[in-house]
């Protein structure tokens, strides 16, 4: 099942209860969310709003359409902007 | 306060304008004339986008009043090429990618003009010294530089 | 469809960018440069406090006014309640954006709006400004960011509770926020190194100091339609902010992209459009509005000043294994610094087993910050290329070395999560091994100094259309404005794909009513997914192309390639068929078809990283403490240059850049911390005499996911020159400077503490 990880002191932990590290059945980055704010509700949202996600070592701003293999490994990052 | 009636020539012809006596020679070319070439980016005369020639000298038009205009002859970006024929230093800016925003551009050109009026064969220092009053914040000066030397090699005649 | 290996035609050439007659002869129309019929001009009355309360605003005297058509403050505009999205260059706050755009109840910075007006001239709005009075009860202020930090120190906003903090704070503070990033076990790390070096570093508030002021012009007609013209990064972010914050459908806004005169990030923010608007609203005039450039200085959003310290480990040999950081950057008056970024890019161009970076984004009473060049990272590897270098002396191993030894590369993953793919470092730190300045000899008491840098480039929403004009000539619009050239490179790649030259091709900027919606400038995008959506509606075209030649033939589409401009019988089974050019078939457009175009909307991912490493050599003058830059190169991997020139000038105008931030550039606060330096005699930005030329050398490591293989260049360069010049500075007169800027005062100093 792919993996999510957040960096510690990210502020995500506050929906997660401090845990950082945490399975989630999903295929999609649309199902991911879903499921993200199932298991810890407002991190889904959270994380399509206002957080990037690296899938698997590339980074997404967007991961919309984003496909998910079972052994994804996905983590959340502040979003970038720029200059 | 009734405004000053100014007679003078811009870029080469007879003009007449309206001014307040406060009214800075920038403010006159770009609100009351409309030519819009000259910029503001500082207004005390610490950036040079606002650089025209009067009577053949550089200046920083912000701190030029209006009515100082009177009976002398500017020159401004909009006179320095020859109807659609570009000078030598406008081809040159764009051949050598001079110029990525442009803001600083006309006061640089005119400034550069100014330059090789009295001296056609500056050094790369004396080029940046003279220039050293046109700040840009784009390019690093790199490319103007070197547009500017090739355009005083044109109008030495010696490339095109 | 993929360049990257094709032989190219126009991609790669230098041609004449087709706004550059219109900007050598002063006609290009930059926002201030605009003008309606009737308008009146707009100013703004900004607090003389750092922090104040504003007990009350009287306008009465500033309405009566003969010439004064409006006066707004913020009862003028919807109070919103407190909400984070991510519309524009950063997580954005709309109640703090409103605030600051219009104080509501505290003067948060000396600078803050407080009021504006609008009357017949320049001269009336002002005499208008100095009749509103104003009462503040003066607060005690702080600017400092350790001082921000310190319990005691005034407090911003009661409400600000630090985030990333577990359990939250019960009393409120000036730390918005706390990020932290790990990798593997930094105990450990330093346990088992055989050397560690460890330093703290400062850095002082600068400008993007764009030389055009911030400017527009604003008509809200009497049906409610708003129609902008302005200078900015994007307008389609002025017309999302301008309909937030006054409450309007943004299909009653209209923005119209004037040329626009540097930005850097620092106009990627909304200062003065929505006022603008709410002059022109109670007035029934237009209203121009520009700042002054002590109102730039004191009012738009100078980027972080900020405290660093740094630790490292490293083996004998030179292997870092572990790297520790703490960064603690000024948001300003609202939370919002570029702390995330900084925290993760210091250690970017490293493979270290052991990282851990704690970040705290501080507010203070000083300008928002605004996004400038590669927001957080100078200053994070202001710090880590310093502390680097001093590492790799305190080990005897040469700075390039060390770089090498410690390199990133495809594979290594990252403190903050992602994996480095399709990188160019190695490749960059071979160019700088190879470049002659490297093996130069060096003059007596000359210094080199070398430093590297990162910045991750963005993708992001882009539009654009292509249309094949009866004639055959091609126009490109693009949502993008031209900060730096773009519309050359736009113009080009739809020329290769057509197989045409790109003088038959003309590119511009369509405004938000005519193009569909596209991010603002920024972040280095524009080439990469702007480029994307123009090459993307330019294969669209083609396919139309070619399917208007196969009906003209009465053929299969498939039996019809497209070449050079020409569409032609795909080998003989196909036909003979003399070729169709682009002229001839669109000449016929209407009747084959219809008119031939394509829109393209691209949501680009896949960015490619950046990388850069930067040489310079300095003599300082031990009396006067004067730094000169002797010799300065560049080196960076830019994926491929669309068009060299202006990939070069992004190259030498970020370093220069650095330069001014390295050395001369900083906000000077007195006592009541107010800025005593708002104007460019003393905010000393880099002029002409003080840079040599600057040599940029474009390593190319195509990024697979453009096209044509480009990365963003526009804000690495501005990441090295810090720590490379202040390694100069070490390696001329044997002295760290670790506090930036490293200006002729500080260098004496440091000279006489030496003895």
């Amino acid at each position: 099942m792919p993996k999510v990880v957040l960096s510690s002191g990210s502020a995500s932990l506050a929906f997660t209860g401090g845990v950082t590290e945490f399975e989630v059945e999903a295929t999609s980055f649309r199902r991911l969310i879903l499921e993200l704010d199932k298991r810890f509700p407002g991190l889904g949202t959270q994380v399509e709003e206002s957080m990037a996600v690296a899938i698997d070592g590339e980074i997404f701003q967007d991961a919309y359409s984003a496909e998910l293999r079972p052994g994804s490994e996905i983590v959340l990052i502040p979003k970038i902007g720029g200059g | 306060m009734s405004k000053s009636h100014v007679t003078t020539t811009i870029n080469g012809e007879a003009a007449e304008f309206l001014c307040e006596t406060q009214q800075t020679l920038l403010d006159v070319l770009r609100d009351v004339v409309g030519l819009t070439g000259a910029k503001e980016g500082c207004a005390s005369g610490d950036c040079g986008a606002c650089s025209v020639l009067i009577d053949g000298t550089l200046v920083c038009s912000c701190l030029v009043l209006g009515v100082e205009a009177e009976g002398k002859s500017i020159t401004t970006i909009e006179g320095i090429a020859q109807g659609d024929h570009l000078h030598p230093i406008q081809q040159k800016f764009l051949e050598h990618a001079a110029l990525q925003c442009g803001f600083c551009t006309p006061g640089l050109i005119v400034a550069t003009k100014a330059l090789l009026d009295e001296n056609p064969n500056p050094t790369e220092t004396e080029a940046r010294y003279w220039l050293a009053g046109n700040l840009c914040r784009c390019t690093g000066y790199d490319k103007v530089i070197r547009a500017v030397m090739d355009a005083a090699a044109v109008m030495r005649g010696e490339t095109v | 469809m993929n360049y990257i290996s094709s032989d190219l035609k126009v991609v790669g050439t230098r041609p004449i960018r087709p706004d550059g007659v219109d900007k050598v002869t002063g006609r290009a129309i930059f926002a201030a440069d605009t003008r309606a019929s009737g308008m009146l001009w707009g100013k703004i009355l900004r607090s003389p406090h750092a922090h104040a309360r504003i007990v009350s605003i009287d306008t009465s005297k500033a309405e009566a006014l003969k010439g004064v058509y409006a006066v707004v403050t913020s009862k003028d505009f919807p109070e919103i309640a407190s909400e984070e999205a991510f519309v524009g260059e950063g997580p954005m706050n709309f109640r703090d954006l409103s605030d600051n755009i219009m104080a509501r109840g505290k003067a948060l910075y000396e600078g803050h709006a407080i009021a504006a007006v609008a009357a017949t001239t320049a001269a009336i709005a002002d005499e208008a400004l100095a009749l509103i009075d104003v009462t503040y009860e003066v607060l005690p202020h702080v600017i400092d960011v350790d001082e921000a930090m310190q319990p005691g120190a005034p407090v911003l906003h009661a409400d600000m509770f630090t985030a990333g903090v577990n359990p939250k704070p019960a009393t409120p503070s000036n730390i918005a926020k706390v990020v932290t990033f790990k990798k593997g076990d930094i105990d450990a790390g330093f346990a088992e190194a055989d050397v560690i070096f460890e330093d703290s570093y400062t850095t002082k508030p600068v400008h993007q100091a764009y030389i055009e002021p911030h400017a527009c012009l604003a008509t809200y007609a009497p049906d409610g339609q708003v129609t902008i013209h302005a200078s900015s990064q994007g307008h389609f972010m002025i017309r999302a902010y301008t309909a937030k914050l006054l409450g309007i459908d943004m299909a009653q806004i209209r923005v119209n992209p004037a040329e626009i005169g540097g930005g850097f990030g620092g106009k990627t923010l909304i200062y003065l459009e929505p006022v603008a608007v709410a002059l022109s609203r109670k007035s029934g005039k237009s209203v121009k509005m520009q700042m002054t450039r002590e109102e730039v200085f004191r009012g738009s959003g100078p980027t972080s000043g900020a405290s660093v310290t740094v630790k490292l480990g490293a083996k004998k040999d030179g292997t870092i294994v572990a790297a520790q950081q703490v960064l603690k950057f000024q948001a300003g008056a609202y939370a919002g610094s570029p702390i995330g970024p900084g925290c993760m890019c210091g250690f970017a161009m490293y493979d270290i087993p052991n990282i851990d970076v704690l970040g705290y984004d501080v507010v203070s009473n000083r300008p928002k910050v605004a996004a400038y060049r590669a927001p957080g990272a100078p200053i994070s590897s202001f710090a880590v290329e310093c502390a680097v270098d001093d590492l790799a002396r305190k080990l005897g191993i040469d700075p390039l070395v060390i770089r090498e030894k410690n390199a990133a590369v495809n594979g290594t993953k990252t403190h903050y999560g992602p994996t480095h793919s399709n990188i160019g470092f190695t490749q960059v730190l071979e160019a700088t091994r190879a470049h002659p300045h490297w093996k130069a000899p060096l003059k007596e008491g000359h210094g080199r100094g070398l430093a590297v840098g990162f910045w991750f480039n963005i993708g992001g929403e882009s539009s654009a259309t292509v249309h094949i004009n009866e004639d055959g000539t091609v126009m490109v619009a693009t949502g993008s404005p031209d900060i730096g050239g773009s519309r050359a490179s736009m113009g080009m790649m739809a020329a290769e794909v057509l197989g045409i030259p790109v003088s038959k091709v003309k590119a511009i900027v369509a405004d938000t009513a005519s193009i569909g919606f596209t991010f603002l400038t920024g972040g280095s995008r524009v080439t990469f997914a702007t480029g994307m959506a123009v090459t993307q509606a330019t294969e669209k075209v083609v396919d139309q192309l070619k399917a208007r030649a196969a009906a003209t033939w009465d053929i299969p589409v498939d039996a019809v390639e497209w070449k050079d401009g020409k569409a032609y019988p795909a080998g003989t089974n196909a036909g003979a068929f003399e070729p169709l050019d682009l002229a001839a078939i669109a000449l016929k457009q209407g009747r084959t078809g219809g008119p031939i175009n394509a829109e393209v909307s691209v949501n680009a991912q896949g960015a490619g990283a950046g990388f850069g490493a930067h040489i310079c050599d300095v003599a300082v003058d031990k009396e006067t403490g004067k730094v000169d830059i002797i010799r300065y190169t560049a080196i960076q991997d830019v994926g491929k240059a669309i068009h060299p020139s202006y990939v070069e000038g992004q190259i030498q105008g970020g370093a220069a850049q650095g330069i001014g931030w390295a050395l001369s550039e900083e906000y000077i606060y007195n006592a009541k911390g107010q800025m005593d330096n708002p104007g460019f005699l003393d905010y000393r930005c880099p002029v002409a005499s003080d840079l040599p030329m600057i040599e940029a050398v474009l390593v190319e490591v195509p990024n697979p996911r453009h096209p044509f293989g480009a990365r963003g260049v526009g804000e690495v360069p501005i990441v090295p020159p810090m720590a490379a010049i202040s390694n100069a500075i070490k390696g001329a007169i044997g002295l760290r400077m670790p506090d930036l800027p490293m200006s002729p005062p500080k260098i004496r100093a440091a000279v006489d503490a030496a003895g």
